[in-house]
């Protein structure tokens, strides 16, 4: 599980996140919801120790992570697929994912292998350069690097920005399939409300870096209040 | 055969390829540092010619030479990791003028410190292999035993490197944090040791080639004795591309071989002007020099 305590976070003379709480249950997806600009994905990059906060706490199962470093949190068991995937486009396929299982703990090529299987698209293109491959690929690849690491919660920011709507469902399906398979702790932050509401147990809805909402997936995507004025979901 | 081995145009191409695997190996050692941290180490020279001081003048001459060279070595790892951790890492998304001036800074301070301990005037190395041409039906070969022992030392130079950044997972950890350092993190790689690895690993290869320059019998080792090299290195790196090691490779060797036949036939005063003249002409048409991979990269 992880939780955020109280977290506030500025960029200079901006503030981003203003004393923010919340629990993301394991094995459960999580959806962070907001339009721009909302701080969603300065939560996530305080999660991962990328951004530092002015004051509140976050902790993974007991385990404060804050005040480590990246590198740290990352071996921990925390996975950050970012915003815009950060696959490396120079490296191949394989060299991603190769950089991704430096600190798995078991064989290379168990773990390799084990992705193939879950993202078999990947296995075709293993020698080309992640520069050749498509938005949807792309995203595979960034999900599929953090998982080899075998993280027990897997941040995903926006992995839908820029997909066509039905490889965004696809995506999603996945996502929700990891989960159900392996009990990984999802947090999944997106513009795209509906389809993320779509397999998120809960629901927590972000607006000027607070909190505005945080209630079960279900009764958030009811809510005609929320969807008008905070998810842009106009009938 | 042997006419041709000894002719005037083979002459020019050998002693142009020794002289160009030095442009190429100073060429490396920059690239290492720029791809890793986007600096242009002016002080490189300088660092390994302090290392050298300490490999041969702080041990007896009278010491092996192969020992020397390599405490020189460890003695530039550990100057250069020592640069990053010290100088460099408090220029880190400065403007881009801060670093070069911290750089040419300490490129003089090296060589002023280097005068005040071991003077100005030049030292002699040992030479470990002879510098008299091989001899072919009683007539020179342009190439000596001493030339032959710097080229195959660049190549298995060259040859380490390229296999460490392309076959283990260090060096795929090294490339990362120099194309993406965030990503890096996010993966677990330890960024901040990886840009000091990558210039320890340059000042080595920079401790070598200095180790290579000074063991020369005519240039020997002074405070200044790599500037010459430096400049020469610094501009086949320049036209290479600052980012790739192939580009080190190809262009210190190429423009090894063309001021050589330039020196021969024109005037050893024009060698100086023909590598500005290629470096202009090479920066007029692809500025990002002619092996570079940099481009524009899609989101």
């Amino acid at each position: 599980m992880i939780r955020v305590d109280g977290v506030s976070v500025a960029y200079g003379a901006v503030q981003a996140l203003r004393d923010v709480s919340l629990e993301a249950a394991t094995g459960a997806i999580t959806a962070v919801l907001g339009a721009n600009g909302a701080g969603k994905t300065t939560l996530l990059r305080t999660i991962s120790g990328l951004a530092t906060p002015r004051s509140g706490t976050v902790s993974m199962d007991e385990v404060v992570l804050t005040g480590k470093r990246t590198e740290d949190i990352v071996r921990v068991g925390v996975g950050h697929v970012p915003e815009g995937r950060g696959v490396i486009a120079e490296f191949t396929v394989e060299e991603n994912l190769r950089l991704g299982a430096m600190i798995a703990p078991g064989p290379l090529g168990e773990a390799l292998a084990q992705q193939y299987e879950w993202f078999p698209v990947l296995g075709e293109r293993r020698k080309q350069a992640a520069a050749t491959l498509s938005g949807g690929e792309r995203q595979m690849l960034a999900m599929a690097r953090a998982l080899i690491a075998g993280p027990s919660v897997l941040l995903l920011d926006e992995p839908s920005l820029g997909l066509a709507p039905l490889v965004t469902a696809q995506l999603m399906h996945t996502v929700a399939d990891l989960c159900s398979t392996t009990g990984l702790t999802v947090i999944l932050v997106e513009q795209n409300a509906r389809s993320a509401l779509r397999i998120a147990e809960r629901a927590v809805v972000l607006y000027l870096g607070r909190v505005v909402a945080d209630d079960e997936a279900a009764v958030v995507a009811r809510d005609d209040q929320l969807r008008q004025y905070y998810l842009g979901m106009v009938e | 055969m042997s006419a041709l081995l000894t002719s005037r145009n083979v002459a020019d191409l050998l002693g142009g390829v020794t002289n160009g695997v030095i442009y190429s190996l100073v060429a490396l050692s920059l690239v290492l540092v720029w791809r890793s941290t986007r600096i242009l180490n002016f002080a490189q020279g300088a660092m390994a010619m302090i290392a050298t001081y300490i490999g041969f003048a702080i041990l007896a001459p009278s010491t092996n030479y192969w020992i020397s060279m390599a405490v020189a070595i460890v003695a530039g790892m550990v100057l250069g990791g020592a640069t990053e951790r010290v100088i460099v890492r408090a220029l880190y998304g400065k403007p881009e003028i801060n670093p070069v001036v911290a750089m040419v800074g300490f490129l003089l301070v090296l060589e002023s410190v280097a005068a005040a301990i071991w003077s100005t005037s030049s030292r002699g190395l040992p030479t470990p292999f002879s510098m008299v041409d091989w001899q072919l039906n009683h007539k020179p070969v342009a190439m000596s035993p001493f030339a032959l022992y710097e080229i195959i030392t660049a190549v298995v130079v060259m040859s380490i490197i390229a296999v460490l950044f392309e076959y283990t997972k260090l060096g795929l950890q090294l490339r990362a944090a120099a194309i993406a350092p965030e990503v890096s993190r996010l993966l677990g790689v330890r960024v901040g040791r990886m840009l000091t690895l990558g210039w320890m690993l340059s000042s080595g290869v920079g401790a070598i080639t200095a180790v290579l320059v000074a063991s020369n019998y005519f240039t020997g080792l002074t405070p200044t004795t790599m500037d010459g090299v430096f400049a020469f290195g610094f501009i086949a790196a320049a036209i290479g591309g600052l980012d790739s090691p192939v580009g080190a490779l190809v262009s210190g060797v190429a423009m090894g071989v063309v001021l050589q036949f330039v020196g021969d036939y024109l005037n050893s005063n024009a060698i100086i002007l023909v590598a500005l003249g290629m470096l202009v002409v090479s920066l007029m048409l692809r500025p990002n020099g002619l092996f570079s991979a940099e481009r524009q990269r899609r989101v």
